[in-house]
């Protein structure tokens, strides 16, 4: 193996013989799920996977009839059911002894919103299942629209305002379903990522996923920002990125340095924070909060920030 | 082949786990389950049964429950479900779902009524919410049909011509809460019947896609796909009906069960347990010296249109009986078969045992008398029916 070179995306011998994700496919630039299905890709090298699609960009994505966009047998489900189409696609695959990895790949509106009950139920049930959840923190492939993973302080195309209402954990709220493994990953940290792929792609039982996923058409970013963007949402502190196994033991992958300036920058380079005028400063003490609780969870008491 | 005492519900539990095990040289049996009277025992039933090669995934809605089946079904497995009234309704949006992907789930709805008002009595009118989605609907009279009708849907659903859900409908409480002596087959006798399913679209290996968007020309094909599966579906019910005879040495009614019509000057027109007490009234009329028949439409979708246009053929006085009705325009059923009727033939409908209430045969014997004298169909009439 030659990882971690070209940050954990090196070719390797067990690599898929074509991208995951192919070429000609309808996303638009700079989308972060795109990367993140490069990176899935290259995790699963050889291993063999179903996709279970939600309405979502990443159902667009799919391809239009008789094409197939995804290297792998692909599902797509109504809405509000990703996770109970991947629990009656997992199962046949258990019967029949098969170690067809099911992943149901699901954008926030899928996963926050609508399909938050069948997800609960099937992470409650511990089906065996990846979910992988690309969160763009807005209803991207319907123009977007405000979903609970939209940011206080963004506008939305159906708020214009911005929102007041912070956004939905919903990692800590899989977790408090004692699922095996929740992570949270970086798509500006391959090697992190290509590791927790990996090793939720080998574990049974449910695994649940959340990717921060850069989205220039709705964050009204540059494109070749999002991965500036989102080093930028870590080392502020503003999006953890840590793993929680068996809802219990919870371990924070990389360490902020709780940069102003840097969740400043993050926030100005996008033109969806630009009209409630949300800053650092305004942000800083619910993140102190946060990070503190977080701190208490991991067990590691190493406040970045003492006196906080 | 053994006689035992069942429910409508316990019978088609029996029916989906003998048909669930025949599966196991095949990819298994899976099933989603979600509690709604009065279908919840046919599902608690089928918890209890040891499947081999078979999970049963007790799930939290109606949603998840089809969810799960069309997971299963789309990866080659055998698929059943079951609810009832706005479980169903609820269900609904993957129930379409499974049909336009063409997957062979075998769905049991225990008729009730859609609420509000709350109300857990029989009622034709959640399954008739999804006439359209291009689902086979069979509606049954008795326990037996039931539990013979559950074997058959897999059977037909599977059938590489046909490649659709197949609804079997009982009346809520009439027949899912009501116990009759059944005929059970051995297991060895379903092995012979349901030879292991076959899904030939199913997720394989290789990069394939199901459900994904088609533009319009494509849509159309794939619609007349469907429509043209539909029509095939009375000539291959025939032959299923074939087979299940050879195998189980009994037969199962047609698609249109008829009931001395041969003579008949004036036919009653239902379905479900409607159409059983429709055939006791024809007895007391017939005793009475009136020409009557009875015609119970246990296959609604697709409707068996040319065998009702010949059983209507020559009559002038045609009865349809209702336990649903389409606001703002009278009785589904009366809807669909007035047009089969001969030119000029009097086609009245009546709207009866609406939200469970209880029809017996004076009801269609007035029903008949209200008929007979009749020179024009009127609008739809309401039969109190308490």
């Amino acid at each position: 193996m030659n990882e971690p070179l070209l940050g954990g995306m090196a070719q390797t011998a067990l690599d898929r013989p074509g991208p995951l994700l192919r070429r000609g496919n309808t996303n638009c630039g700079g989308c972060g799920m795109s990367n993140l299905l490069q990176m899935l890709g290259h995790a699963a090298a050889d291993r063999s996977l179903q996709l279970m699609v939600p309405a979502s960009c990443a159902a667009v994505c799919g391809g239009i009839f008789p094409f197939s966009t995804f290297d792998a047998p692909t599902l797509m489900t109504t809405f509000a059911a990703g996770s109970s189409f991947a629990s009656g696609a997992a199962t046949v695959a258990r019967l029949n002894g098969e170690d067809t990895r099911v992943v149901c790949l699901a954008g926030d509106g899928g996963t926050y919103d609508i399909g938050i009950g069948s997800l609960s139920a099937a992470a409650e049930r511990n089906e065996d299942v990846l979910y992988l959840c690309y969160d763009n923190e807005i209803y991207g492939n319907t123009g977007g629209q405000r979903s609970s993973a939209t940011p206080s302080g963004a506008v939305a195309s159906n708020l214009p305002r911005g929102k007041a209402e912070p956004k939905k954990d919903v990692l800590a709220i899989m977790a408090a379903h004692h699922v095996p493994y929740a992570a949270s990953l970086s798509l500006a940290h391959a090697d992190d990522t290509i590791r927790k792929l990996r090793y939720a792609l080998d574990l049974s039982g449910f695994r649940f996923l959340v990717v921060l996923s850069p989205c220039p058409t709705g964050w009204k970013s540059e494109p070749a920002l999002g991965m500036e963007l989102v080093r930028l949402a870590v080392r502020s502190g503003l999006y953890p990125v840590l793993e929680i196994f068996d809802g219990k033991r919870t371990v924070i992958n990389i360490e902020p340095d709780f940069s102003d300036e840097a969740l400043d920058m993050y926030l100005s380079l996008q033109r969806r924070f630009q009209r409630s005028g949300v800053n650092a400063a305004a942000l800083r003490p619910e993140l102190d909060r946060l990070w503190q609780d977080l701190r208490a969870r991991s067990g590691r008491i190493v406040p970045a920030r003492r006196g906080v | 082949m053994t006689v035992q005492l069942l429910s409508a519900n316990h019978a088609a539990a029996l029916a989906a786990t003998l048909a669930g095990r025949a599966n196991r040289t095949g990819r298994g049996f899976c099933s989603g389950v979600y509690p709604i009277t009065p279908s919840t025992e046919c599902a608690e039933y089928l918890c209890l049964q040891e499947i081999e090669k078979g999970r049963v995934v007790r799930v939290e809605s109606e949603h998840s429950a089809m969810g799960v089946c069309i997971g299963a079904s789309a990866s080659g497995a055998r698929a059943f479900t079951v609810t009832a009234s706005n479980g169903l309704a609820y269900m609904a949006e993957n129930c379409i779902v499974a049909a336009s992907l063409r997957l062979p789930i075998v769905l049991v709805v225990a008729n009730r009524t859609i609420g509000p008002p709350w109300n857990l009595w029989t009622d034709h009118g959640d399954a008739l919410l999804l006439r359209d989605a291009g689902i086979i609907q069979l509606f049954c009279a008795d326990n037996q049909e039931v539990f013979d009708s559950v074997l058959a849907a897999f059977r037909l659903a599977e059938d590489a011509a046909v490649m659709m859900p197949v609804m079997v409908c009982m009346d809520g409480f009439i027949l899912s809460h009501a116990s009759a002596p059944t005929e059970i087959p051995s297991q060895e006798q379903v092995d012979r019947f349901l030879p292991p399913a076959v899904v030939p679209h199913r997720l394989g290996q290789g990069s394939h896609t199901l459900g994904q968007i088609e533009v319009p020309h494509q849509t159309e094909v794939h619609r007349l796909q469907h429509h043209a599966a539909m029509l095939g579906v009375p000539e291959r019910y025939a032959a299923v009906q074939e087979a299940f005879a050879a195998v189980f040495g009994r037969r199962m009614p047609d698609a249109l069960d008829t009931y001395r019509t041969e003579d008949a000057d004036a036919l009653v027109v239902s379905m479900g347990t409607i159409g059983a007490t429709a055939e006791r009234a024809v007895d007391i009329l017939r005793a009475r010296g009136q020409r009557v028949g009875a015609v119970r439409v246990r296959m609604f979708r697709p409707l068996p249109a040319e065998a009702l246009r010949r059983v209507f053929a020559g009559r002038w006085r045609i009865a349809v009986i209702d336990r649903d009705v389409s606001l703002g325009f009278g009785g589904v059923l009366w809807g669909e078969v007035r047009a089969l009727a001969d030119t000029g033939a009097v086609v009245q409908n009546y709207l009866a045992g609406l939200g469970g209430g209880d029809v017996r045969p004076e009801h269609i014997i007035g029903m008949l008398d209200d008929l007979l004298p009749r020179r024009e169909a009127g609008v739809p009439e309401l039969v109190e029916a308490g």
